[in-house]
C-alpha cells in the first residue's frame, strides 16, 4: 500500500517535471545573473551602458541636418515622450511600407525630418541616441503592436527562429527553446529575450545592438550573419520581440 | 574630451565618511591585440587615476593593460568641508582630463 502511494507520488512528479520542460517560465538574462551584475545594471552611477545615455541626451536636444532642428524640437523632452516606444518596436512604417526596428526609426527620422546624413551604423552616437531612447522603457512591458501588416514578418521570424543554420547546423531554437537553461561550455544558454538591448556587454567592453548579438550567434554557429538592416535580422527581431511580449524592458542592460 | 560618470552626494554631514563613484569612456587597449589585418594596435591605456580635495591628493590609483575598458573606481573620503573635488585621469598618447565637482558639507 505504502510503496504504491510512493510510486504514485513519483509518477506525479515525472508528470509534473514533463509539463515544466515542455513549457518552463520564461526568465530574461538580468534573472540568470549574479547579484554582483545585477547589482551593477541596476545603479546608475555604476552601469557603464549611461555614458551612452549621457551622450544620447545631449544628442536629443542638438540641432542637426539642414533643417537644423533637434530630436527634442519635434518630440519634446524624451522622457514623456518616448515613454514605451522601445516597448512596441519594430513597427510597420506607412512610408516604407515594411517594419522598421528602433534603430531604423531613428536613422529615417534623421533623414527624413532633420534632412542629416546617417550616423554610422552602430557607431557611438547612434548607439547613444537608441540606448537614451529606449531607457525611458524601462520596467514597461514588452508589448508589440497587433498589426495585420507585421504578421508576415513575424512569420518568418518564426520560421528563422527554427530554420537550422551554418555549418553546426542549429537552430536558435535547438539552444533558447530547447536547452535553455542548460550550459553551453561554462556559459548559461539563456532563453534569449531582447528586453534590454542596446546593451554593455563585459565580453565586447561595449554597448552592442540587437543585431550584433544575433551576428554573435550565428557566427557561432558558422552561419554567414545577416547583412547589415536585411529582412531577415527586421523578421528575426520582431519574432523576438513578440515571443519576449509581457516582460519587463530592462534597456540599457548590463550583461557578462 | 572624455565622457565620464561622477557620482557626489548631494551633500553630507560634517565628519561623514561618502562614497564616490567615478567612471571615464577610455577603451583600454592593452597593445597586446592584433586588428583585422594583423597588425599590432598601440597601447592606449591609462595609467594613473587622482582624486583632489581642493588640490590636497585624497586619493590616487595606477592602472595596468589588465584593467578593462570603461575604468570605474569606487572609494570613500571623509567629508569634514565644503570643497572642490577634482578627477583627474592620465595616459599614453598624452591623454589628460579632469572633471571638477562640488562636495557640499552641510
Amino acid at each position: 500500500m505504502r510503496s504504491a502511494g510512493t510510486w504514485s507520488l513519483a509518477l506525479v512528479c515525472a508528470a509534473a517535471a514533463v509539463a515544466q520542460t515542455a513549457s518552463p517560465p520564461r526568465r530574461t538574462g538580468f534573472d540568470d545573473m549574479t547579484p554582483a551584475l545585477q547589482a551593477m545594471q541596476r545603479d546608475d552611477t555604476r552601469n557603464p551602458a549611461m555614458l551612452w545615455v549621457a551622450e544620447g541626451e545631449r544628442l536629443w536636444d542638438a540641432p542637426a541636418g539642414a533643417a537644423g532642428r533637434s530630436c527634442a524640437q519635434c518630440h519634446g523632452p524624451a522622457p514623456a515622450s518616448m515613454r514605451g516606444v522601445a516597448a512596441r518596436y519594430p513597427a510597420f512604417d506607412e512610408l516604407l511600407a515594411r517594419p522598421l526596428t528602433l534603430a531604423q526609426r531613428i536613422a529615417q527620422c534623421r533623414q527624413r525630418h532633420q534632412r542629416a546624413e546617417p550616423l554610422p551604423a552602430e557607431g557611438e552616437a547612434a548607439l547613444g541616441l537608441l540606448a537614451y531612447v529606449a531607457r525611458q522603457s524601462r520596467g514597461l512591458p514588452i508589448a508589440p503592436p497587433d498589426d495585420a501588416r507585421l504578421k508576415p514578418w513575424a512569420d518568418r521570424g518564426q520560421r528563422l527562429f527554427a530554420q537550422r543554420i551554418g555549418q553546426l547546423d542549429l537552430a536558435c531554437a535547438h539552444c533558447h527553446d530547447q536547452r535553455a537553461g542548460l550550459r553551453l561550455g561554462a556559459t548559461p544558454i539563456p532563453q534569449g529575450h531582447p528586453t534590454g538591448y542596446p546593451l554593455y556587454r563585459l565580453e565586447w567592453q561595449g554597448l552592442g545592438s540587437l543585431p550584433r548579438r544575433i551576428r554573435n550567434c550565428m557566427t557561432g554557429v558558422r552561419a554567414e550573419p545577416y547583412p547589415a538592416d536585411a529582412d531577415e535580422a527586421v523578421a528575426l527581431e520582431l519574432h523576438l520581440m513578440t515571443r519576449a511580449a509581457g516582460l519587463g524592458i530592462d534597456a540599457p542592460a548590463v550583461r557578462p | 574630451m572624455a565622457r565620464t560618470l561622477i557620482h557626489v552626494p548631494e551633500r553630507a554631514r560634517a565628519g561623514e565618511v561618502v562614497e564616490l563613484r567615478v567612471t571615464i569612456a577610455h577603451p583600454m587597449e592593452t597593445g597586446y591585440r592584433s586588428d583585422n589585418e594583423g597588425r599590432p594596435v598601440p597601447r592606449d591605456i591609462l595609467r594613473r587615476f587622482s582624486c583632489r580635495c581642493d588640490g590636497e591628493l585624497v586619493f590616487s590609483a595606477e592602472l595596468f593593460p589588465a584593467v578593462a575598458a570603461y575604468p570605474y573606481f569606487a572609494f570613500h573620503v571623509r567629508a569634514t568641508r565644503s570643497a572642490s573635488l577634482s578627477f583627474t585621469w592620465e595616459g599614453d598618447q598624452g591623454f589628460a582630463q579632469t572633471e571638477t565637482r562640488a562636495l557640499v558639507v552641510a
